[in-house]
């Protein structure tokens, strides 16, 4: 390969070349057009729309959609809804498949690979698939106290709970590979010298496995920031709702023209693009460390 | 860089660890031996609660379902659950309206998204591993999408599909009355216009699967294509392709999941209404919808669920049977 580049690049620009980049810049120009033209819709005024239309050249270009949106539904009340559960369930989810990563590539019972298929055709199926059966179960369990609700359902501790459940399947298949790729002397040695098992996965073992888990941590923080679905499901007071489900509700609400939509979807999709964009390595690798997620 | 660590790992785990003769039961067992009684509580609680959890939130509800999907019940107390066989079943394939539309519909998810941004994206993974500048800008443009929730995609694209405010009308002139185009409500256009949508987010998508399955791709292969003087579109559809069997299986799997789990989008979109029913849509309204049937609602669960693990199973017993051999 770096023969033929070498001298590929020596020689000048090709058409080619120019061909493909500008196929490659127009298509590309073409995939941000949604959301450019989002972004658009949301700087202009809603009188001036309305007046002018759409597609027409902006007198003026604000901010102020944005601020309106953002004050007007209360939407930091939603991010920190949000926050609340998608913190405890990225820990969570990491830390029960690190574990289960840990038994089934380190101790080869003959239950390893039983275990790691159920976990991973779990995380495959449609959610559509478990939801009545969970959603009944939800109102079924009675949590006195420990959530607003009383029960499970319409609680962060519930969607927390099937975050985790559902995702870590995805997580441990991936971990355990890794931790397969370790040297098997790591840990004999330190268990010969008399290291208790638990020393083991978490000095050892986890501090090894941190770019893995660097991946995973972003890939899943940004797939539960996006969650719509449990939510929309699960929760059913609006107030309860974290941003990506809110965000329906509130459309029907307080984002009462187009341009107040487009501000608003357009801020709820700001901390996955900003995650994105300083993690963008991290994110990519974990996509494609366990290419068969669904 | 970290793009390469999953082939990396994989070769590792591949390759026997140096230095063991027979390393593929002795050292787990040499594990075994030494563990002490607390060791193998800890173990045991190590595996035991996470699947636990996993079990009974995603199989136990799953199996709930198949079992519900016999009875019929109101929800309220277990007493009234009843069993009635196959009676769900036999009115959702004879007596639903919504039910053939939204299998076709999920199937037609399904085709489009195999058929086009499959495709272009292994075509746009193509020239973006050809080392050409600005190749991460480009990666960055298409992957956004992806990137972003289903749901926020839902509302961007209302903007360019309303009928009155949106892009297209806006351009094309077709948002006076009487001109109208309803993208949104239009049963013969809405499903298309959703998938316009969701082709847009799948390709960014496939093109990274792609690029990571192009990385570990062997150079000396383009190489000695090059020297037998094969052109570029003969060293790809004869070399390269061939050797992505493993990424194509992947990408499969995942469109197939994908077009099952179809949800957000139309949910955002027009809540399902008439020409855009999916099996996904039907669940969800047999629970928050106006008409709260469980029984029937789980059997249009169960059919989601035999059509998914009839792609899962074998997948799966593939690559671990795969894996097992290495």
């Amino acid at each position: 390969m770096s023969h033929a580049l070498v001298t590929k690049q020596r020689t000048p620009v090709r058409p080619a070349r120019i061909l493909l980049h500008t196929f490659l810049v127009v298509t590309a120009l073409a995939w941000l057009g949604p959301l450019l033209w989002a972004l658009f819709a949301a700087m202009r005024p809603y009188a001036e729309t309305s007046e002018k239309g759409y597609v027409s050249w902006p007198d003026r270009l604000s901010f102020e959609n944005f601020t309106n949106a953002f004050q007007q539904s209360d939407m930091l009340h939603y991010f920190g809804n949000t926050l609340l559960i998608a913190v405890p369930a990225v820990l969570l989810t990491l830390f029960l498949s690190s574990m289960v990563a840990f038994y089934v590539s380190r101790f080869d019972f003959r239950l390893n690979l039983a275990l790691l298929l159920v976990f991973t055709a779990g995380n495959l199926l449609p959610q559509q698939v478990i939801i009545t059966p969970l959603y009944r179960l939800y109102l079924l369990i009675d949590l006195p106290g420990i959530t607003m609700s009383g029960k499970l359902y319409d609680s962060a501790l519930g969607l927390v709970l099937i975050h985790v459940a559902f995702q870590s399947g995805f997580c441990a298949f991936v971990l355990s590979n890794y931790m397969r790729s370790l040297p098997h002397e790591l840990t004999e040695a330190a268990l010969v010298d008399g290291a208790s098992v638990w020393r083991l996965y978490w000095q050892i073992v986890l501090p090894l496995c941190k770019p893995a888990m660097a991946a995973l941590a972003t890939l899943l923080s940004i797939w539960i920031y996006n969650d719509f679905f449990w939510a929309i499901v699960l929760i059913s007071t609006g107030e309860n709702m974290p941003i990506t489900s809110a965000l329906n509700n509130l459309s029907g609400q307080y984002f009462t023209d187009p341009n107040l939509v487009a501000a608003g979807a357009l801020l709820t999709a700001i901390p996955t693009l900003i995650v994105y964009f300083v993690l963008q390595r991290q994110f990519v690798s974990g996509l494609t460390l366990g290419a068969n997620k669904g | 860089m970290s793009t390469d660590t999953p082939t990396k790992s994989q070769e590792a785990a591949a390759v026997p660890p140096p230095g063991t003769a027979s390393p593929k039961k002795r050292a787990p067992q040499g594990h075994r031996r030494l563990l002490t009684r607390r060791d193998r509580l800890t173990l045991g609680l190590m595996a035991g609660l996470p699947t636990i959890l996993h079990v009974a939130l995603v199989w136990v509800t799953a199996l709930a379902s198949i079992a519900l999907a016999f009875t019929t019940w109101n929800g309220i107390g277990f007493d009234s659950i009843q069993w009635v066989g196959l009676d769900n079943f036999k009115e959702l394939f004879t007596n639903n309206p919504q039910f053939w539309p939204a299998v076709e519909h999920n199937v037609v998810w399904f085709v489009v998204l195999i058929l086009i941004p499959t495709p272009l994206g292994l075509f746009l993974a193509v020239q973006l591993d050809k080392k050409i500048r600005f190749s991460r800008v480009y990666q960055t443009a298409f992957f956004l999408p992806v990137v972003v929730s289903m749901a926020v995609i839902g509302f961007v694209w209302q903007l360019v599909y309303n009928p009155d405010t949106g892009l297209i009308n806006s351009l094309i002139g077709a948002n006076e009355p009487g001109h109208y185009i309803d993208w949104i409500g239009d049963p013969d256009l809405n499903l298309w216009a959703i998938l316009v949508a969701a082709s847009w987010r799948h390709t960014g998508y496939m093109m990274i699967l792609y690029l990571a399955g192009l990385k570990s791709v062997d150079p000396a292969l383009r190489e000695a294509s090059a020297l037998d003087g094969a052109n570029e579109w003969q060293t790809f559809k004869n070399v390269i392709f061939p050797t992505l069997r493993p990424t194509n299986t992947v990408v499969l799997v995942v469109t197939i999941i994908e077009a099952l789990r179809a949800f957000d989008l139309v949910f955002v979109f027009n809540k399902g209404a008439e020409g855009t029913e999916l099996l996904s849509i039907l669940v969800t309204n047999n629970i928050i919808g106006e008409s709260s049937r469980i029984g029937y609602g789980s059997a249009i669960a169960v059919v989601l669920l035999v059509i998914s693990l009839a792609v899962i199973i074998p997948y799966l017993v593939a690559t671990f049977r795969k894996e097992r051999r290495a």
